[in-house]
């Protein structure tokens, strides 16, 4: 991160594209770090300017990490884009395990010929991310790829955050008799991701849910009088809620039952569910929790979640019951019984 | 939602099960068929099978257009876009039909072929006029539910002249394929349950209306009640058929009045009928070769048959051995009395043609009802009272 960069010509960030010479390692590489990622990602730890960050270490607790990769078509969607996107996923991977998220770290892959001004756009939009959710992104890397080898840009994202001595939330801990509360409602996402998807543009109010949700899992932490009565969190993100009670259900050994009726759909989404043929319950979301908790602070853990802005539309949906196989079953609006599996694939339409 | 949670309202529908329970004779089986997948789905996603008396089985028919195409025509689409270099364009759930060699739409993109999920038949067009340069090819399945589509863009490509563009049809008919369950020569050999009514199909009917199931029920003694895709609507197709039965009656009933109508829409069948003739046999995955049971282009548009243009030649590839896919169709096995249920045959490696589509009769078992084969250690407590809310 040079103080004194000595090119002549500025970025155009309005029509120019990106080339193999902004990954190349050479001037125009540094060019575009300190004209973009370096401007809109500043902090004290990126101005080290080293290849790593060097950072304090928290006196006590765990640390916890946590990485994930940011592929998505289209880049920009109603409510977000790839670049908060790969901010609040990777934040609240950290924070399901209770810690508090501390520092990002960011790697783009870009592909040749990507516009510069899209490029621009999403660096902001992580940098508002990162700064809203008080996390800063402290190091990072930029490459690019030839033209037809990537789909544009893709992020990778790794966060470390550090959890207080003694928590212990992880999936294995479903316990039967667990109390299972989501905090809103489910499927936002991944219809507005849909929305926009080549040949299915459909006119829509619904914006994707994206949000860090480290705030919310702090203040539930908080009101909670014994912190190991909260036993699992997840962020219900790819397949959705069904694929995730499915995951815990397994890591725990358990079986779980919820009803249908509890479980929080917007009319909207549930209508373009019902256009295409899809499940809500398989419907990826980005700014949802789900939490397990010991029945007997369920209604706090509730109050506690309503009270936070990111928590208000949080329901009850569900209880752990015992069951070697684990299944996770629906009581159904209808008044049947059903298995609600696995996604098997990618959620596909239906024919008809 | 509007005109939708009506006819998703429990109260509602445990009237009318206590209505089927009341009226149901405990001395008689009540076998029905559904033969749409759509019911299918509808049966096992509201968990409707738990409301129905034990004397009241429903059987899953051949009524998935995924799962009655039979490999040797995904073996044709796979080859047009592998070999041929086409853009081979198709809806969603016919990409993970298993093919030959273990081979599938989605296995076959993997390696290089391009092929587009599409949402209609139209954006398979619309992408032949983008790509001037390259041959498209939709492929197009499915009942009378999808064909008038199919026979529209078949009519706009020829208005046009759009020469880069075809369509490979596989394209099926309801009433041969349930006659053909009762009546084949096949059928009687691998034998058939009792079956005592039919589920009609909601949305082929809309189209070809309800007249086309009277010779059926009439030949065959069997009432046809033509039932709409809300768990409601199916409650109240069996209560109707549960009566037919218990009268001696096998008449065609219209349960769908909302949509469908004695002869349907004739302007789709006008096109259809311009554009389309019946094929003397066709195979259907898990039934064989059933006879005048699907749709070819006419000679009048043989530059978009992708049949004729890329002059193919159909080859039948079996099923593996021990699937038991024609006998599940039929009713004469369930989906846990084959072999290969939930073992090899799941729904990420499907072996055999129900398992395909999430509307087939094992992949919904196995998806939604499969708990009730096991002994739970704790069924649990009826939905009304489990959760405190």
């Amino acid at each position: 991160m040079s103080s004194s960069p000595n090119y002549l010509r500025p970025i155009d960030f309005k029509h120019g594209h990106i080339d193999m010479t902004h990954g190349a390692g050479g001037r125009a590489a540094a060019q575009l770090i300190n004209e973009l990622f370096a401007k809109a990602f500043d902090n004290e730890y990126l101005r080290q300017g080293h290849d790593g960050a060097l950072l304090p270490l928290p006196s006590e607790g765990r640390l916890v990490m946590a990485t994930d990769g940011h592929v998505i078509s289209p880049l920009f969607f109603p409510g977000g884009d790839i670049g908060c996107l790969s901010v609040h996923g990777t934040i609240n991977d950290v924070a399901m395990s209770g810690a508090k998220p501390l520092y990002l770290a960011a790697s783009f892959i870009i592909e040749e010929g990507f516009a510069l001004a899209d490029l621009k756009r999403i660096v902001e939009s992580m940098a508002a991310a990162a700064r809203e959710a008080g996390v800063p992104i402290v190091t990072g890397d930029t490459k690019v790829v030839e033209k037809g080898k990537g789909d544009g840009v893709f992020i990778s994202t790794t966060g470390v955050g550090v959890a207080p001595p003694g928590l212990c939330i992880d999936g294995r801990q479903a316990k039967v008799g667990d109390v299972i509360l989501v905090s809103g409602t489910l499927g936002e996402h991944g219809v507005a991701v849909m929305s926009q998807r080549e040949s299915l543009t459909f006119e829509t109010a619904i914006t994707s849910d994206t949000a860090a949700l480290h705030t919310l899992v702090q203040t539930m932490l908080l009101a909670l009088p014994d912190t190991q009565t909260l036993h699992v969190l997840r962020d219900p993100t790819r397949g959705g809620l069904a694929t995730t009670l499915n995951e815990i259900a397994q890591q725990s050994g358990v079986d779980m039952l919820i009803n249908e009726a509890d479980i929080p759909v917007l009319p909207q989404v549930e209508a373009a569910c019902e256009l295409l043929g899809l499940d809500p319950l398989y419907v990826a979301n980005e700014g949802k929790l789900i939490a397990i908790c010991a029945p007997e602070v369920a209604d706090t853990l509730l109050a506690a979640m309503r009270a936070h802005p990111l928590g208000q539309g949080a329901q009850r949906i569900g209880t752990v019951i015992e069951d070697a196989h684990g299944f996770v079953q629906m009581a159904t609006r209808f008044g049947g019984r059903r298995v609600v599996d696995w996604l098997s694939g990618e959620q596909l339409p239906r024919i008809c | 939602m509007k005109y939708i949670d009506e006819f998703r309202d429990g109260d509602s529908a445990r009237h009318i099960a206590d209505k089927i329970a009341a009226e149901v004779k405990p001395d008689l089986a009540y076998n029905f068929m559904e033969f749409c997948g759509g019911h299918t789905h509808a049966i096992s996603r509201y968990g409707i099978a738990d409301m129905l008396p034990p004397n009241v089985r429903m059987i899953h028919g051949p009524g998935c257009p995924v799962c009655v195409l039979p490999i040797g025509r995904v073996d044709l689409a796979i080859r047009l876009a592998l070999e041929r270099g086409v853009i081979l364009c198709t809806y969603g759930d016919t990409m993970r039909v298993p093919a030959s060699n273990g081979l599938s739409l989605i296995k076959a993109k993997a390696r290089g072929a391009d092929i587009r999920m599409v949402y209609s038949a139209h954006d398979a067009l619309k992408l032949a006029e983008q790509h001037p340069d390259r041959e498209v090819v939709f492929f197009a399945i499915g009942f009378e539910t999808t064909t008038p589509p199919t026979a529209l863009v078949l009519r706009d490509a020829k208005a046009r002249g759009l020469r880069n563009f075809s369509v490979l049809c596989c394209h099926v008919l309801t009433p041969a394929a349930i006659t053909h369950i009762l009546a084949s020569a096949e059928a009687r050999e691998i034998g058939t349950v009792p079956l005592d009514g039919f589920i009609g199909p909601a949305h082929v009917s809309i189209v070809i209306g309800s007249q086309p199931y009277v010779p059926f029920a009439q030949t065959f003694h069997k009432p046809v009640v033509i039932t709409g895709f809300e768990p409601m609507d199916v409650m109240q197709g069996i209560l109707m058929l549960v009566r037919q039965v218990n009268s001696s009656r096998a008449e065609v009933e219209n349960e769908f009045s909302r949509v469908v109508t004695p002869t349907g829409n004739l302007a789709a069948q006008q096109i259809m009928a311009e554009v389309f003739e019946l094929r003397e046999s066709f195979e259907w995955r898990g039934l064989g070769e059933v006879p005048t049971s699907a749709l070819k282009i006419r000679p009048e548009f043989a530059t978009w048959d992708a049949e004729r243009k890329f002059e193919l030649v159909y080859a039948s590839v079996p099923d593996h051995k021990q699937c038991e896919c024609g006998a599940i169709l039929r009713g004469v096995k369930r989906p846990q009395d084959c072999k290969l249920f939930g073992t090899v045959c799941t729904p990420e490696s499907p072996m055999g043609s129900c398992m395909v589509s999430n509307e087939g009769a094992c992949a919904a078992h196995y998806s939604y009802g499969r708990f009730r084969d096991l002994a739970l250690v704790n069924k649990g407590p009826t939905a009304s009272n489990s959760i405190a809310t």
